[in-house]
């Protein structure tokens, strides 16, 4: 047996719980001096004639802003299944037993993931003039969906690619012995637990997606074809202010906020579901 | 053995010869041989590490053997040409984790490879699946997910899902290590059943009351090779091998210490005049043969 000593230290210390007590309170009257600070130095009335000119905010919400919103989500919308379909075949290429459709696969991924999406967009927008009377159909749509498909298709496929891994081994093997040829087991058995395990990270690409579908300006689109971004643009420079332009930020949030809400509940459920 | 292979004999559901298996240098199996008949319930017990569950699953081909062949029904299932998926639902599976599919409710597990499989229209694949259901005890449960279910409870499905295929036979891969104590009597009284019915049944598990009361035959396996197989009374009531006997002394009672003596005094009471000792000696506690028909389900 040894002798439990007790030194008692001559300072008399704070308890821990005081101390933080201390703390927090500092950090409150911090918050309050700068918001002070902030509202004694800053010109409201030049941050609203830059930022949020009212003629120019009633002059924005207008019916071309509602196509422009439109066309933001038909990209996005078209887009997002054409990289779930190209991601799923390039998540199961990777998974293949067949060495060039692994290398492949990889290829892909690593190349279009490594590239800036707006040079990708810059080189489809050239593909009528490279390949003689080339076009996609359903123009402008068709090439949007099928630029920003297959940018997005090399991050999907990667998540993909965990979700299918993070199914149990246990579950291909449970229906093999049923009888269900590999293809079948794949697809009734692990793809749907796969996409159930990845239907918030994927969510989360779609909300990337929303905003990457800005950068589709540089294809070359007719006004009827604005998305939101360009139409605030345009509309920005035509009157020499930034307003329309903070407008279609807004409606971007409009698009996104419910998404990454609902991101939030699925993970919470899942988290529920899983214990 | 210069015996023929396959037998065709029809009497011989499962026949073994010579298989080997190795993961890398270590080989699992070396070299098993045997046949299982039709109504035959045979248990494999051994230390873990020992190959019995690799052997359970090279019959059904979830591990390709190294070396040797697997015949069955008379069909050379480690054949290349063989048309392993038919061969399969031959042999009804059901595994420790009970791998049932999270996605799909209690009687959709038992329908799916009825409709996708075997191409039985919709109705007719859930009368068999609730059929089964129903034998597993399990009557109201059909629409509950697997997370509803406790662990007893959807190991009971998951046999459900292997008898809806209508197997030949049933390869259990310790069917209850996975389960809470109290649940396990209820898988149990399901594969009692199913064997007293008859069914062919190859089942690794470390119940020795179970394999003593249930099993025709009892393979005892250590280091990838049997060490001894017999009728249950033999191998577990009275094993000849010196390594059968410290291992059924580890299992049967594990607050033993090793000593120097141990071999003389587990057998000196295995010797027992007294059937009713030895009985309750070879069963955990309170389940011992005469006790076990408690937590039976109807």
């Amino acid at each position: 047996m040894t002798t439990i000593t007790t030194t008692t230290s001559p300072k008399k210390k704070l308890s821990p719980r005081k101390r933080a007590q201390r703390i927090r309170i500092v950090q409150y009257i911090v918050l309050a001096l700068i918001v002070v600070l902030a509202i004694v130095t800053v010109d409201g009335q030049a941050i609203q004639q830059v930022f949020f000119r009212p003629d120019l905010v009633v002059q924005t919400i207008s019916p071309a802003l509602g196509r422009a919103f439109l066309n933001t989500i038909i990209y996005t919308a078209g887009a997002f299944v054409f990289g779930l379909v190209l991601g799923t075949i390039l998540a199961l290429m990777r998974l293949s037993q067949v060495g060039p459709y692994r290398w492949l696969a990889t290829i892909y991924v690593e190349f279009f993931r490594g590239l800036p999406a707006i040079i990708v967009f810059l080189a489809f927008s050239l593909l009528g003039t490279a390949l003689k009377g080339f076009q996609f159909p359903f123009d402008p749509y068709g090439t949007v969906w099928t630029a920003l498909g297959m940018v997005s298709a090399a991050y999907i496929s990667e998540t993909i690619r965990a979700g299918i891994q993070a199914v149990p081994k246990g579950q291909i093997e449970a229906a093999r012995s049923l009888g269900m040829p590999p293809g079948m087991s794949m697809q009734r058995i692990v793809l749907p637990q796969a996409f159930r395990i990845i239907t918030p990270p994927l969510t989360n690409e779609l909300v990337l997606m929303t905003k990457d579908s800005s950068l589709v300006y540089v294809i070359g689109l007719t006004t009827s074809a604005y998305e939101l971004t360009k139409f605030g643009r345009d509309m920005a420079n035509s009157n020499a202010n930034i307003t329309p332009l903070v407008v279609a930020g807004f409606c971007y949030l409009i698009i996104t906020l419910p998404l990454s809400y609902v991101v939030r509940r699925m993970e919470a459920r899942q988290r529920k579901a899983t214990r | 053995m210069t015996q023929q292979i396959p037998t065709g004999d029809r009497e011989d559901e499962i026949q073994i010869y010579d298989l080997h298996k190795s993961f890398g240098d270590l080989e699992v199996l070396k070299g098993i041989t045997t046949t299982i008949h039709r109504g035959e319930v045979v248990c494999i017990i051994g230390p873990s590490g020992s190959g019995k569950s690799t052997l359970l699953r090279c019959v059904n081909m979830l591990e390709e053997p190294t070396k040797g062949r697997v015949f069955i029904m008379n069909e050379e299932i480690t054949d290349p040409d063989a048309d392993i998926d038919r061969l399969r639902m031959m042999a009804g599976m059901v595994f420790q984790q009970f791998n049932l599919f999270p996605h799909l409710t209690a009687l959709q597990n038992c329908t799916i490879a009825l409709i996708r499989v075997k191409k039985l229209d919709r109705a007719e694949a859930q009368r068999i699946a609730q059929e089964n259901l129903e034998k597993v005890g399990l009557r109201d449960r059909g629409h509950s997910y697997p997370a509803q279910l406790s662990g007893g409870q959807q190991q009971r499905v998951a046999i459900a899902r292997a008898l809806s295929m209508d197997p030949e036979m049933m390869l259990f891969d310790e069917p209850t290590s996975a389960l809470d104590p109290e649940l396990v009597g209820d898988v149990l009284s399901v594969m009692r059943d199913l064997a007293r019915e008859g069914m062919t049944m190859m089942v690794v598990t470390h119940e020795m009351a179970f394999a003593r009361e249930v099993a025709d035959r009892v393979i005892f396996m250590d280091g990838g090779v049997v060490v001894e197989e017999g009728p249950p009374d033999e191998v577990i009531g009275n094993p000849k091998e010196e390594r059968t006997r410290s291992f059924l002394a580890r299992v049967l009672d594990p607050t033993r210490v090793h000593a120097g003596d141990e071999d003389s005094a587990y057998a000196e009471r295995h010797r027992s005049d007294n059937p009713e000792l030895a009985r309750q000696q070879a069963g955990t506690v309170g389940l011992n043969p005469q006790s076990t028909g408690i937590g039976r389900i109807g």
